[in-house]
């Protein structure tokens, strides 16, 4: 009876076979059987595993790639579409700024092969630098949203998102949220279908987007949306769930699975599209119960709309704007609402909290170059990465971050509005890549004073370690073209360029003196490859000669995770000890410490 | 050093799910990046798909890589509708590191739950910080006794000593896997034929072991009478008030002392001396008179223990 999980791409063994799949597996279990023949993506948690998912499935199949950035790989869809494909293009919430300029066009072209967006949001700020609601972004740009609640649902939804595509000729976007892309629940699997291939359609009317084309493809656009709107009413993916009458809820999405688990027995009209909102619907569901809530995670998109209905409807004054549902909250809210009892009091005995943020690993690259940041003493704009991880003790080594390629450009204005400090801007190589030479290029244009430290670990490690333009391989792991970025750089114009290699922490301290000193754009590049991807680096670990220790601390600044403290002290301090199983044997603490004893370990040792 | 107890023994038979189970069962598995709580969560969730169980494990694992906390939801009934458990809703508790067990203990159901915890420590860098003389280490203090006042069943389990003398550490997590198949009712074969198909082959003899030994060892814990975690050795506390002794004639200026002080309270003076700027933040940790190429700076700790400093 027992039978062993399959793989996603395994072959199936029967019709409808039932596997556990994740959100992100099901998206891409989708778009392979809905016949998508081009994906493209930048990785961004919480949506990398969908392309890297694609990526398993046959060659002959379909084609997807790593694309330099989000707005790149919307293009790659868009043309993959222009051309008669169906495509794929996700990201994760703030990947669609990037790319919303391409996307409040495309709307307006519409589609030829199918277009499907998914937007993988990031509700309670796991692994980003806000939690917009990409919803917005579907009501800006007049396209339908779909919003799966659980895997089974990502699976059909994907499917279904790439008819309506075809059948309205909109792109249409499938909104994802951390925990729906990261849990795993069964999902009935199919065949994929071949799609029979479209031709180019030589329509410049709708695929050139002039001021004369835009004004008539703007009107299109909606007419298109009243016609969504009188399909959403009547498809299978919104479902009016009769229970008590007293109050309804409205929801979609991942909250409606915390509604039910709250709620078991209420009166539920479950939206499968939170854009556009079929009003008649709308208007049938609130008149036929006492009090009507809509349950939404952020922001009240469907409250709005409905109470701009004239309707009474009442929401985010239980449930919060701000951070991740879970059934905790829409149970409180219920409660607030008089709806619920409230539950007995846990009478929670509170440990004391261990902190235990992410850390940069044993090893890591970045340690060192962070330590020279630190003692230049320079004001530091950073980026998004690992990296940003350096702007907690000890390192403290970064001022700011804002978004994707942001350090530079920001140096740049912190150079012109006179701050006295030497400016140094940190940036990794797929952030680089990504975003930052359009800045690079900027800061030389306008000659301005700063320093760029390029970290470049050969991979794009914060999203788990994936492949991009300067790494010399594809998504599918084939060789690729690899970036010269000293020769790149140098043709943007940047004088002063050097390459060093970070673990070699005197030469990076006085590297980035000289850099910083330079008047004008100096990059300076620290050539080290991740510990962690694309392989596990380890070599002999170190050990302290803990008689000789003094306990300075010196070596802890580094915020290595392989260093600890002993059970042996030294003028009241901790002396310090080193775990074999973590150090990699980057000889970065043997390098700081004072009195030289930290050493290669003795045989012994092994892990 | 033995710390393994069965804090709050019981003798009760394993969950008889299999006719009765109404509402989903809640099993929160949680430790530190690496440590292997997705495999847990995975078998787990593979058993109670196979039984004809509807299954949601959802985990959130963005930084789990980099050494953060890391937790698995694991719900399985014959509806499951929220994929997260509620505080207080665990049923079962495995943590495979002791602060992150302490962390999500409230998750636990007070009256029914069960926790099952690796005494392994891993204490995070940002719990040796402080640069302060007889700083203690900012790690869970929590005693076995507040622990098994807060649970109606707990065991705390040597499961990484364990799977070390099995010669591979990594298989901690399985030893755990042993422990809550006393729990749950399973069938014996089920549990080693899952467990195997989630292991590299070449580790499947040492896995197979390391599931006999955590089932075992439960078992004998139910019996046994209740022992408690041996009391670690607390820091002993010492007074110094740091105080820098520099001799301005031999300071030429060089800034290493400023640029490497890490509490940022040396600067260079008009005359371009170093000076300490802000005795406060100063912890006395001599590392700019280890690092002075000039020996120009002495830190003396004035203190309530000054034979420490005649001793040196």
């Amino acid at each position: 009876m027992h039978t062993p999980w399959q793989a996603a791409t395994a072959p199936l063994r029967e019709p409808k076979e039932l596997r556990p799949l994740t959100g992100n597996e099901a998206i891409a279990r989708a778009a392979w059987e809905a016949g998508v023949r081009v994906a493209a993506a930048y990785p961004g948690t919480p949506s990398t595993e969908i392309l890297e998912n694609l990526a398993t499935y046959p060659v002959e199949d379909l084609h997807a790639q790593w694309s330099t950035n989000e707005k790149v790989a919307l293009d790659v869809a868009i043309g993959a579409s222009f051309a008669g494909s169906r495509s794929l293009c996700a990201m994760k919430h703030v990947g669609l700024n990037v790319a919303a300029d391409a996307f409040m066009t495309l709307t307006y072209i519409g589609v030829n092969g199918g277009l499907v967006l998914v937007v993988c949001d990031d509700p309670g700020i796991h692994s980003s630098q806000n939690e917009q609601d990409s919803r917005y972004y579907a009501k800006l740009a007049t396209i339908p949203v779909l919003e799966p609640s659980d895997a089974q649902e990502a699976y059909e939804f994907t499917k279904l998102a790439y008819e309506i595509s075809e059948q309205f000729d909109t792109p249409v976007m499938v909104r994802s949220t951390t925990r729906l892309s990261h849990t795993r629940s069964t999902v009935s699997v199919g065949e994929r279908c071949e799609v029979p291939a479209r031709v180019f359609l030589e329509q410049p009317s709708k695929n050139v987007m002039i001021p004369a084309h835009a004004r008539g493809r703007h009107v299109a656009v909606l007419q298109r949306e009243d016609k969504l709107k009188d399909y959403l009413a009547t498809a299978a993916i919104t479902s009016w769930e009769n229970g008590d009458s007293s109050f309804g809820i409205i929801t979609a999405g991942t909250c409606y699975p915390y509604v039910r688990e709250v709620l078991p027995n209420a009166t539920v009209l479950k939206l499968g599209a939170s854009w556009p909102l079929p009003e008649t619907l709308l208007r049938d569901f609130c008149a036929s119960v006492e009090r009507v809530f809509v349950v939404e995670e952020l922001e009240p998109i469907i409250e709005k709309e409905i109470a701009s209905l004239g309707i009474k409807v009442e929401g985010k004054r239980f449930f919060p704007r701000a951070g991740e549902f879970s059934p905790e909250v829409v149970r409180a809210g219920f409660v607030q609402a008089g709806l619920l009892p409230a539950p007995p009091s846990l009478n929670a005995w509170v440990p004391e909290p261990v902190v235990r943020p992410p850390v940069l690993c044993a090893g890591c690259p970045h340690t060192s170059s962070y330590m020279a940041v630190r003692a230049s003493g320079a004001r530091v704009a950073g980026d998004i990465g690992c990296y940003t991880l350096a702007v907690l003790d000890p390192l403290r080594g970064i001022d700011t971050c804002v978004a994707m390629g942001s350090s530079i450009g920001n140096a740049v204005g912190m150079a012109k509005a006179g701050e006295t400090k030497p400016i140094v801007a940190t940036i990794g190589d797929s952030t680089f890549l990504h975003a930052g030479i359009p800045a690079l290029i900027d800061a030389v244009y306008n000659q301005a004073d700063i320093a760029v430290l390029l970290l470049d670990n050969h991979i794009t490690a914060m999203t788990g370690g994936q492949e991009h333009p300067g790494t010399g391989k594809t998504l599918r792991g084939e060789p690729a073209p690899r970036v010269d970025y000293e020769a790149l750089i140098r043709a943007c114009g940047v004088q002063w360029v050097r390459t060093i290699d970070s673990y070699d922490l005197a030469g990076t301290h006085q590297a980035l003196r000289e850099a910083i000193a330079y008047r004008g754009v100096a990059v300076l590049i620290s050539n080290r490859p991740c510990v962690l991807d694309p392989i596990k680096i380890k070599g002999p670990p170190l050990e302290v000669k803990t008689s000789e220790c003094t306990a300075c601390q010196s070596c802890m600044n580094l915020g290595c995770p392989a260093l600890t403290w002993s059970d042996e002290w030294f003028e009241g301090r901790h002396r310090v000890k080193i775990d074999p199983a973590l150090c990699i044997g980057c000889t970065l603490c043997a390098q700081v410490c004072t009195i030289d004893c930290i050493k290669i370990a003795t045989p012994a040792v092994t892990s | 050093m033995n710390e393994q107890s069965n804090i709050a023994a019981s003798t009760r038979e394993p969950v008889a799910f299999n006719a009765a189970l109404a509402e989903p069962f809640n099993v929160l598995i949680v430790g530190v990046g690496g440590q292997g709580v997705i495999m847990v969560s995975k078998v787990l969730a593979s058993l109670a798909q196979a039984h004809g169980f509807e299954v949601k494990q959802s985990e959130v694992h963005g930084m789990a890589k980099r050494g953060g906390t890391v937790f698995s939801h694991v719900r399985f009934g014959p509806k499951v509708w929220s994929p997260t458990i509620a505080k207080g809703e665990a049923d079962v508790l495995i943590a495979l590191e002791w602060a992150e067990g302490l962390r999500w203990l409230p998750h636990l159901r007070r009256d029914t739950g069960v926790f099952i915890c690796d005494t392994k420590r891993i204490v995070p860098p940002f719990a040796c910080r402080s640069r302060r003389p007889g700083a203690p280490m900012r790690y869970s203090t929590e005693t076995a006794e507040q622990v098994s006042a807060y649970v109606s069943e707990a065991y705390a389990i040597d499961a990484t000593r364990m799977a070390e003398e099995l010669g591979n550490d990594r298989a901690a997590n399985v030893v755990l896997l042993g422990a809550l198949s006393t729990v749950l009712e399973f069938s014996l074969p089920e549990w080693e034929r899952t467990v195997t198909s989630f292991v590299p082959k070449k580790t499947i003899a040492v896995n197979t072991a390391a599931f006999e030994l955590g089932r075992n060892w439960i078992a004998e814990a139910k019996t046994a009478p209740p022992s408690d975690m041996p009391a670690r050795s607390a820091p002993t506390q010492t007074n110094y008030t740091p105080r820098l002794e520099i001799t301005d004639a031999w300071c030429k200026s060089c800034e290493i002392c400023v640029k490497l002080c890490p509490e940022h309270c040396l600067e260079l003076d008009a005359d371009r001396i170093a000076k300490l700027v802000a005795p406060e933040k100063c912890t006395g940790c001599r590392l700019c008179e280890w690092l002075c190429p000039d020996f120009a700076i002495r830190v003396h700790l004035d203190a309530e223990q000054p034979a420490l400093e005649a001793a040196r």
